[in-house]
């Protein structure tokens, strides 16, 4: 499905443990949103990690048609907790759809805080990434408990959850069902719905028995030997 | 087991945990700040003590108060961090006493860059610190082999009274990757009866120190070190290989260049050239005998070093192992940069073709 009927809402703000695998969402919904000919913007606002951040993917997002929001490309490197101004434009500007790729846990969560105002009189959805093989995560309680811990953190509500359970290369059919049965109990749990799962193409036909759509991806945060 | 996914640095933390680390000491640094983040929730729970010292000078003293006292002590930082600790370490490996440092690199010099690098190589494996000393230094390739290092590093200290590195880079620290927990090799670790942690009985009190007035007991203690280094390096030092068989270039490297390096040979064969990939997995001891050997053999006919430092550091223990019987050529990428695959096949097909 594309991810045009999956996330609905102007602003898809994208959050969750650390390493569930938000870059990876994010930039695959930029791309797939651009694609579907709308405006998009994708702000870059992790401000915990060094390393695997969207800006990385500056060439591959403006080439299609994405505008880019991180700090400063002289601090392209930086660890530096900088906001770029721009990201007003992705909240003021009714035209943009906009993602939002948030840090991760709380702490990252944290450069939302002072948004808050502004975001919930926007059309919105903050989303919480699911990866049933981190393990912080792994369990209904403590996964419920980092998204309340988001929650608190922004003072937004979550809304949707997406289903993003992969072992890097070595993930299976078998790995993004037992995420989806993680994503259910969470569902059960808080009655936040599960969005979609994540997978790449080539697990598709494996996947049609869940309930809910899949969004087939391109792994895009790669490392330097794949 | 089923398998995880960890960050590098959480997985480095936990390592530490499962092998019985008591202490943890550290200042954050990118990027392996996730190190003490993770330990200081973590280890406390686990009934160890984190410390989040006020410099990386006391985090390694700290190691070095625990260790006498008989802990399994730890910090880590990254290169400007470890700089600051070289005086601990030599005073650690002068009193003999375990533990385990790790180093998730980053580029250099001096402040550098928060983008990985391996340029402290000479600094690992020649000694940052003053006098005649050696660190076991364990050099992992991806992040499980690196938890699997953690723990036994904490063995291998306490096997020979030393202070292990475990030498990462950023990358490794950084990365996401699926990993299993599984046992490591158990070893018959000798009695800390030397432990300066109280007199309990004993006829004689435990002292632990560097200092010696007396030049006699220094030349002693410097007469058993050499004797524990050469142990060290007649059981410790390992290598690995890939499709080296029969390779004409045969590229040395370590860490996330020797990850590189193994897609590198895929293409490289695919395009009939015949590549293998000689891997140091403990930089001291080096491998010297081991690549001696293979540099020896007559299908090998160019040696390719790829490390990300600018003008080469292991490839100085490279050249001292092949010892002039090969031209040897190197590929750096320095400042946070790291060596593409294509550069690694561009590197190893100019380097044969000047060979031939």
């Amino acid at each position: 499905m594309a991810a045009a009927e999956i996330c609905t809402h102007r602003l898809s703000i994208v959050t969750g443990h650390y390493g569930t695998g938000k870059t990876e969402f994010a930039v695959n919904l930029a791309l797939s949103l651009a694609a579907g000919e709308a405006q998009v913007m994708l702000a870059d606002l992790d401000i915990v990690n060094p390393y695997f951040r969207s800006r990385e993917r500056r060439q591959l997002l403006e080439e299609a048609g994405i505008r880019l929001v991180s700090t400063s490309q002289t601090c392209a490197d930086a660890d530096v907790p900088a906001i770029p101004a721009e990201l007003l434009a992705i909240l003021e500007d009714r035209a943009v759809r906009g993602v939002l790729d948030i840090g991760g846990d709380p702490a990252g969560a944290r450069v939302l805080a002072r948004f808050q105002p502004k975001i919930v009189r926007e059309d919105y959805q903050l989303i919480y990434v699911l990866n049933a093989n981190r393990p912080e995560v792994r369990t209904p309680e403590t996964a419920v408990r980092y998204l309340r811990a988001i929650e608190e953190t922004t003072g937004l509500a979550c809304s949707a959850l997406v289903n993003n359970t992969h072992l890097c290369g070595e993930t299976t059919e078998a790995e993004i069902l037992k995420g989806a049965a993680l994503a259910g109990a969470v569902f059960r749990e808080t009655g936040i719905p599960v969005l979609c799962h994540m997978a790449e193409e080539r697990f598709l036909p494996g996947l049609k028995k869940l309930r809910e759509p899949v969004f087939p991806i391109t792994i895009r945060m790669k490392k330097p030997w794949e | 087991m089923a398998k995880e996914l960890w960050k590098g640095n959480e997985a480095i933390a936990e390592a530490a945990i499962r092998a019985g680390c008591d202490c943890f000491f550290g200042y954050p640094i990118t990027p392996q700040s996730e190190v003490p983040e993770y330990m200081s929730v973590h280890l406390p729970k686990a009934g160890g003590v984190f410390v989040q010292s006020e410099s990386e000078v006391a985090a390694i003293n700290m190691v070095y108060g625990a260790a006498g006292a008989g802990m399994r002590a730890m910090t880590s930082s990254s290169s400007p961090g470890i700089s600051l600790k070289q005086e601990g370490i030599t005073y650690l490996a002068a009193s003999e006493l375990p533990c385990v440092i790790v180093n998730v690199m980053r580029g250099g010099p001096g402040l550098g860059t928060i983008q990985p690098g391996q340029g402290d190589y000479f600094q690992a494996t020649r000694g940052g610190g003053n006098g005649d000393y050696r660190t076991v230094v364990l050099a992992p390739s991806n992040v499980q082999e690196t938890v699997d290092f953690v723990q036994e590093a904490f063995d291998i200290a306490d096997q020979y009274r030393s202070p292990v590195l475990v030498l990462a880079d950023g990358l490794i620290g950084q990365m996401m990757e699926p990993i299993e927990w599984r046992a490591v090799p158990k070893r018959q670790l000798p009695p800390k009866d030397w432990a300066a942690s109280g007199r309990k009985g004993r006829d004689h009190t435990n002292v632990i120190n560097s200092l010696f007035l007396n030049p006699e007991e220094c030349d002693a203690l410097n007469q058993r070190l050499t004797l524990k280094y050469a142990e060290i390096e007649k059981n410790e030092v390992r290598w690995d290989t890939a499709s080296c068989e029969d390779a004409e270039v045969l590229i040395t490297a370590y860490g996330t260049p020797a990850r590189i390096a193994l897609t590198a040979l895929d293409a490289l064969r695919e395009e009939g050239i015949r590549a293998g990939l000689f891997r140091p997995m403990t930089l001291w001891p080096f491998p010297e005998k081991a690549l001696r050997d293979l540099a020896s053999e007559s299908h090998v006919k160019v040696i390719l070093d790829v490390e990300m430092s600018s003008t080469g550091q292991m490839l100085d223990d490279v050249r001292l192992a092949v010892g002039g019987k090969k031209p040897i050529r190197y590929l750096g990428r320095a400042g946070g940069l790291i060596p593409t695959v294509e550069e690694m096949i561009e590197s190893a097909k100019t380097a044969l073709k000047e060979a031939q």
